[in-house]
């Protein structure tokens, strides 16, 4: 699968980086991270509050740093 | 009234911390009256003070704004113009949570959904302007009369700043990519808990943000209090001095700090006699305006409307730093 973070390379968006990592070696999937910091690519998927986490295209969460379990749950 | 004075000396102003401060500089063998006595009771007094504040304080007001996310703003502020709307767009502007990495997307998503550049604007620049809990400081610092004014200049600002952006017509002054982004409707909900827990990971994500600033300012706040001759700063930035708000306004907008850390400089300021709009208007350039949010903004907006900004949003904070400056014997 492939994981995205979505964010201008604020602090919050590298833990989110770090915890999606995280929560995919956890799950025992094979997830690619990629970090989107382009403004236009952020916007054409909609979100106003960053950072943003996509999972294979799909817009999961938010506005949010979400922790290992969480994303966990969403994978 | 007086209870309301000895519940506002008590729990804005904690003079009780700084008498227990003070006896505690006192009892390891410093003098409070002296120098080195009286920076150290400030420096410690103020932080400790500053990071109790921060902490009550944006626990609850992250808790009022987790009713107001960026989605549901842009919902309420859907199909609207004209002034209502820019002033509604300046109080929501308070209300919403707002991170400077977050106003590019905002920005973004606000002109995508059609909202006139005047709301979007007026939004932008009260929404560092004005914070909540600065106000509550601002109080705490100086007194309510100052923080009530200080709102309301800074909603004033976002309101007539807003209005002649939206009046010069430079809609098509935005990067071209903004306007073909998709929008989408949803706005997330949350339970009581989670908006609990938003309040908690808020306090903890902003102290950890902020601690710097609010060390630096402190330190330079005691410097001032305690080091810097009175009439030096006043020769150099007092009150009838008219070059005094402009220079504090110059100085203020390449900073980049948070409004936590400059209210100890502001507050050492005002002690040493410098005009209140001086001060008032170096915190809002410094908050309003920095390097940094200009470079980003650059990216989404072209030339013309980001010197239009910057241009309105000085002018506005130099009005208000003389006109505070004429009438501030009002408030002492």
């Amino acid at each position: 699968m492939i994981i995205k973070i979505l964010g201008s390379g604020c602090k919050k968006c590298v833990t989110l980086g770090e915890n999606a990592k995280a929560a995919a070696a956890a799950a025992g999937k094979q997830a690619e991270i990629v970090k989107v910091t382009d403004f236009a690519e952020i916007a054409a998927y909609g979100v106003m509050s960053t950072p943003g986490l996509v999972v294979d295209e799909k817009v999961v969460s938010t506005g949010k740093v979400l922790t290992v379990e969480e994303i966990g749950r969403l994978i | 009234m007086s209870v309301f004075g000895w519940l506002n000396d008590q729990l804005l102003r904690m003079t009780w911390l700084n008498d227990l401060v003070g006896a505690g500089v006192a009892a390891v063998g410093l003098d409070p009256a002296s120098r080195i006595g009286g920076s150290v009771q400030f420096f410690v007094y103020d932080v400790i003070k500053i990071f109790i504040l921060l902490s009550v304080l944006i626990f609850a007001i992250s808790y009022v704004q987790s009713h107001f996310p960026p989605e549901r703003t842009r919902a309420m502020l859907g199909g609207r113009s004209g002034l209502g709307a820019n002033t509604l767009a300046a109080l929501l502007g308070t209300l919403t949570p707002f991170c400077s990495c977050s106003s590019i997307p905002l920005f973004i998503g606000f002109t995508a959904a059609g909202l006139p550049l005047a709301v979007t604007f007026s939004f932008l620049i009260s929404s560092p302007l004005v914070d909540l809990a600065s106000v509550i400081l601002l109080a705490s610092i100086f007194s309510w009369p100052i923080a009530l004014a200080y709102v309301a200049v800074g909603l004033v600002v976002a309101i007539v700043g807003g209005t002649i952006i939206g009046r010069l017509g430079m809609e098509g002054q935005v990067a071209d990519f903004v306007r073909t982004v998709p929008v989408s409707g949803e706005v997330a909900t949350m339970t009581r808990g989670e908006r609990l827990a938003y309040a908690r990971d808020q306090v903890m994500e902003i102290v950890h943000r902020v601690w710097p600033y609010v060390l630096v300012g402190v330190g330079i706040g005691a410097a001032i209090h305690n080091w810097v001759l009175a009439d030096v700063i006043s020769a150099m930035l007092g009150q009838d001095k008219w070059w005094s708000v402009p220079v504090a306004v110059l100085v203020g907008i390449p900073m980049y700090a948070d409004i936590f850390g400059t209210l100890p400089i502001a507050e050492a300021l005002v002690g040493k006699g410098v005009g209140l709009g001086t001060v008032l208007a170096f915190m809002m350039a410094v908050t309003a305006l920095s390097l940094p949010s200009l470079i980003m903004l650059k990216r989404v907006v072209k030339m013309p409307l980001l010197v239009t900004f910057t241009g309105v949003v000085t002018l506005g904070i130099l009005s208000i730093g003389l006109i505070f400056n004429a009438i501030s014997n009002w408030f002492v």
